[in-house]
């Protein structure tokens, strides 16, 4: 039989504000447990929750960025359920009325674009943490997590493959991070998804039962932790059994999932409108104000760069994965005053190539944009070629200061003079007679050494296309 | 000394008849000298003088305020920085708190002098004070009677003149119920006038603080001092707050005063029905018109009340659970096992009874049936106070059914517990203020109350009106004689 896969995404977006969302502690990533909860996050008896309108702002954003209908009324309501990192017994959420109604995004899987409808997102408070190491036998609880603010993006169970899964996934990462609401940061937990998945023959309209996977915090493993789930639902119904709706774990170390808790098991969270919160409302102007505030969003720059850069769809992609990448090739074009293709090359290029191996992001490269399009430009007017380019960008990297430093201190500018250069062909001639007596017979492959000679006693400095043609001259002799 | 109002010790300490310090230790002297009545859970005599002598500095630098050197008790569900808050339950009895509540911080700003924390009812749940765990509070007036609840220590403790005031909270009536079998003033402002923060929750959407005096003038003194919008609480209201001093002597000619028939039927004692007539007949001779009202569903407050304030309740107290503070069972083998041996060890009987009724009213399944329809009876009953408020300025009517009743009287019967707040929940369903002042007492010298129900922050209003009757009754001069 021919399965079809279906497969939703839920996310949760640590949303990077100042302060968490219902009180006024820093939700700095990383402190010593406990140093940032306060009276509220510790849920001492007495306090209260006050909303951050910032988080509710990043909200709209998102909303706003995915052309979702934006709730100028929604409300907080408590999940109830008992667990040691939850201070107060139950989590501050919303449930009926979310801030973002339905929305969608465009992905992109082998050339072919889709829509993804996403049903809602959702403001919450994180939890805090559990520590099972270092406690002999016991737990300690870290709540400075407790109570940073989360948008919840639940998406519609529109995706079949776990290559569009990963696609969606990879979209929304872009997009929230252009949307600079969330750092994105998967390995610390900024970025967190769970996949519902089930499987049904091919060609039925019913779903099937499914399964909601938890702890997939890499778009690897989203892919691998699907393609398991799928391969075990199929073994499950292939072997005359049911898939059970649970929660299921994934295992990223043996590549497995794992039954974590079935419906029956599953918490009663007898939500119900937090009391201590009145509805959010967000007024037109609020909206609007919000609106004022988006960026340009990928796919509108990325058909921008094709247009205005004249780049391929592939390159304007690569360009525009992310905010810093975009601005950083714009920047250069804008100094260099033009290239645009020879600045898509170098950043693309050497550029990422370097940041790759050092580890370090794009503000604390060691070259900067103005210095990239310093050696572009003079790339572009012949003061060096193509390959001493290269060695002056490491240079520069290195930092021995910007491209025209890099050339005077190391005398990399490039031999234009045709005289320099004829002088330095007909020293070689003289010196290798046999070798132009080859080349005049007709082998023509010798023409290779000579450049090479050429290039050597001038240090790589001698303009190649001028080389070329006066060589052809004088070995036609 | 003892018997005076605050205003009037404002005014002995302002002329210097009288220290701070004096007034402290006297009032100390007071409180151990009853401790038959169980009012206090904690005395803080050392705090309370030191902080005497402070505001004995700032009078003689004459740099007080209206209230600066006045002693007060707190009911023990406020919050105290330093100081033991224990709510009346063993859940918090070690717990001292790291912070004061905002209305705390207010009072002490004010300069007032805090002699201790009051007895209550476990988590304000109860309407006698015996849900207390650190034991029942006994009625000034008679020993062998309650003093009302929730805010049982602090009636009690007004009522015989351990402290010239004490603050109450108020969800279904816990303020003005003791007040009126205890025969004191108590007042609860419309919810929302004062700010929530560090007032541990019972039921968040009820729940409401308000004064505990000898005098509407007084609690008129005290709610200025108390009132305000607070940015720490989300529901406190961005309302104006007036001097609600300046209105108490206006006379009261033409208003009008509604009276529900609903709050004059069966269940209602012959004797207070007859101490609250004799009250209008006061306020008709003081040239305000008596009309009737009807609050057509005012027999569904309690059930209403019943799902609503559980609900809140079960998920206000889940916080209580052996973690990160308060009470722990000493004998577990895993983590469910501690959650409930400490709530079981750590809760009473009538607070269980309560998450239980509240987490049921949630469950999936029943939530529509219980806390919906609940919701939807809360909109009709303030709906009724809309209306009746078209016709009448103030409600009058009785505080409580009956006077105080005979300690483990109804210990044993929590629906005939519950119905003693019959008058007393719709106005907090409203969010309605609402007051209790003393109105005679019954054939065995019970003190009985009277209540008023103003419309939304026209607590102006009702201080006006009860002061205006407290010009020409002296229900709440009488003192009990065992304590005079």
């Amino acid at each position: 039989m021919e399965w079809e896969t279906v497969i939703g995404l839920e996310v949760h977006a640590q949303l990077q504000t100042t302060s968490k969302i219902f009180s006024g502690a820093a939700t700095r990533y990383g402190s010593e447990p406990n140093t940032q909860a306060c009276a509220v996050d510790l849920a001492l008896p007495g306090v209260l929750p006050v909303m951050n309108r910032e988080a509710a702002r990043m909200a709209v954003k998102f909303g706003l960025a995915i052309g979702a209908r934006i709730n100028q009324r929604s409300v907080f309501a408590r999940k109830n359920y008992f667990y040691p990192d939850l201070p107060k017994g139950y989590q501050i959420s919303q449930f009926e009325l979310p801030v973002v109604g339905l929305g969608q995004l465009t992905i992109e899987v082998n050339g072919e674009e889709k829509v993804i409808g996403i049903t809602r997102a959702h403001l919450e408070e994180d939890a805090g943490k559990s520590l099972h190491e270092d406690f002999h036998g016991m737990s300690g609880i870290d709540l400075n997590r407790a109570g940073t603010p989360l948008l919840e993006i639940v998406s519609e169970p529109d995706m079949r493959s776990p290559e569009e899964a990963v696609a969606y996934l990879k979209k929304l990462h872009e997009l929230v991070r252009y949307l600079e609401i969330c750092d994105g940061n998967m390995q610390e937990g900024s970025f967190r998804c769970d996949a519902n998945v089930s499987v049904r023959p091919k060609g039925q309209k019913e779903f099937g039962t499914r399964a909601e996977l938890k702890n997939i915090n890499s778009f690897r493993f989203v892919e691998k932790a699907i393609n398991y789930e799928i391969e075990r639902q199929i073994d499950v119904i292939e072997g005359g059994g049911k898939v059970v709706q649970e929660t299921r774990l994934y295992d990223s170390a043996k590549d497995v999932t794992r039954s974590m808790r079935s419906k029956e098991e599953a918490n009663d969270y007898r939500y119900f409108p937090d009391p201590d919160l009145p509805p959010l409302v967000l007024d037109d102007a609020f909206v609007e104000e919000t609106r004022a505030t988006l960026p340009e969003l990928p796919d509108a720059k990325r058909e921008r760069f094709q247009k205005e850069y004249e780049l391929s769809h592939y390159d304007a992609g690569v360009l525009t994965a992310t905010r810093e990448m975009a601005d950083f090739f714009e920047s250069v074009v804008k100094h260099a005053g033009g290239g645009a293709k020879v600045a898509a090359n170098w950043v693309m290029g050497d550029f990422s190539a370097f940041l790759n191996k050092d580890g370090v992001e794009i503000a604390n490269a060691p070259i900067n944009a103005e210095m990239l399009a310093g050696l572009i430009k003079r790339l572009q007017d012949n003061t060096i070629s193509g390959k001493i380019a290269k060695e002056v960008f490491e240079a520069m990297w290195a930092g021995e200061g910007d491209a025209d430093t890099v050339i005077e201190k190391r005398g990399l500018k490039q031999i234009t003079d045709s005289g320099a250069i004829e002088t330095v062909i007909d020293q070689i001639l003289a010196d290798n007679p046999d070798q132009v007596q080859q080349y005049r017979d007709g082998k023509e492959k010798v023409f290779g050494f000579f450049v090479g000679q050429a290039m050597k006693a001038t240090q790589g400095k001698a303009n190649p296309a001028q080389l070329n043609e006066l060589l052809k001259e004088k070995l036609k002799g | 000394m003892y018997r005076k109002t605050v205003a009037e010790l404002a005014s002995a300490l302002a002329t210097k008849a009288v220290s701070s310090t004096e007034l402290t230790q006297l009032y100390l002297d007071r409180i151990s000298a009853h401790q038959e009545l169980n009012a206090f859970i904690t005395v803080d005599a050392d705090n309370a003088l030191a902080a005497a002598k402070v505001a004995d500095t700032r009078l003689a630098k004459g740099d007080a305020g209206a209230l600066t050197g006045v002693p007060m008790a707190h009911k023990d569900i406020f919050c105290t920085d330093g100081v033991l808050t224990t709510c009346g339950s063993r859940m918090l009895s070690e717990f001292v708190s790291p912070y004061n509540a905002t209305v705390v911080e207010k009072l002490h700003d004010a300069g007032m002098v805090m002699l201790g924390k009051t007895n209550m009812d476990e988590f304000a749940m109860g309407s006698s004070n015996e849900t207390s765990f650190f034991g029942p509070v006994k009625n000034p007036w008679d020993t062998t009677l309650v003093p009302g609840g929730s805010s049982g220590g602090s009636a009690a403790a007004v009522a015989a003149r351990l402290t010239p005031m004490a603050t109450g909270t108020d969800t279904g009536g816990s303020i003005r119920q003791p007040a009126a079998l205890c025969g004191i003033t108590g007042l609860k402002p419309s919810y929302g006038r004062v700010s929530r923060f560090g007032m541990i929750a019972f039921a968040s959407s009820l729940d409401q603080a308000g004064p505990m005096t000898q005098t509407a003038e007084d609690a008129a003194l005290l709610l200025n001092a108390m009132a305000g919008f607070d940015s720490r609480d989300s529901t406190s209201a961005q309302e104006e707050v007036p001097d609600f001093s300046s209105q108490l002597g206006h006379d009261i000619k033409g208003l009008k005063i509604g009276l529900p028939k609903e709050f004059f039927g069966e269940g209602l004692s012959a004797d207070v029905d007859k101490a609250i007539q004799a009250a209008l007949d006061e306020y008709k001779k003081l040239g305000a018109e008596v009309v009737e009202v009807s609050l057509p569903n005012s027999s569904l407050a309690i059930p209403c009340y019943y799902v609503l304030a559980p609900a809140e309740a079960s998920s206000n107290l889940s916080r209580y659970d052996g973690v990160r503070y308060g009470y722990r069972a000493s004998e577990y083998t895993d983590l469910v096992e501690m959650y409930e041996r400490t709530r079981a060890e750590g809760f009473g009987a009538e607070v269980k009874r309560r998450i239980m009724i509240g987490t049921y009213a949630l469950s999936a399944g029943y939530y529509d049936a219980y806390y919906l329809k609940a919701q939807q009876l809360r909109r009709l009953i303030a709906e009724d106070f809309k209306r009746a408020f078209e016709q009448c300025d103030v409600i009058m009517g009785p505080t409580a059914p009956s006077t105080a009743f005979a300690l483990g009287d109804k210990s044993e019967d929590p629906v005939a517990m519950y119905l003693n707040d019959i008058y007393t929940i719709s106005v907090n369903l409203a969010g309605l203020p609402g007051m209790s002042v003393p109105a005679g007492f019954d054939g065995n010298g019970r003190p009985i109350g009277l209540q008023l129900i103003g419309q939304y922050f026209d607590e102006a209003r009702l201080l006006q009106l009860a002061h205006q009757y407290q010009q020409v009754t002296d229900w709440h001069q009488q003192l009990p004689e065992e304590v005079a």
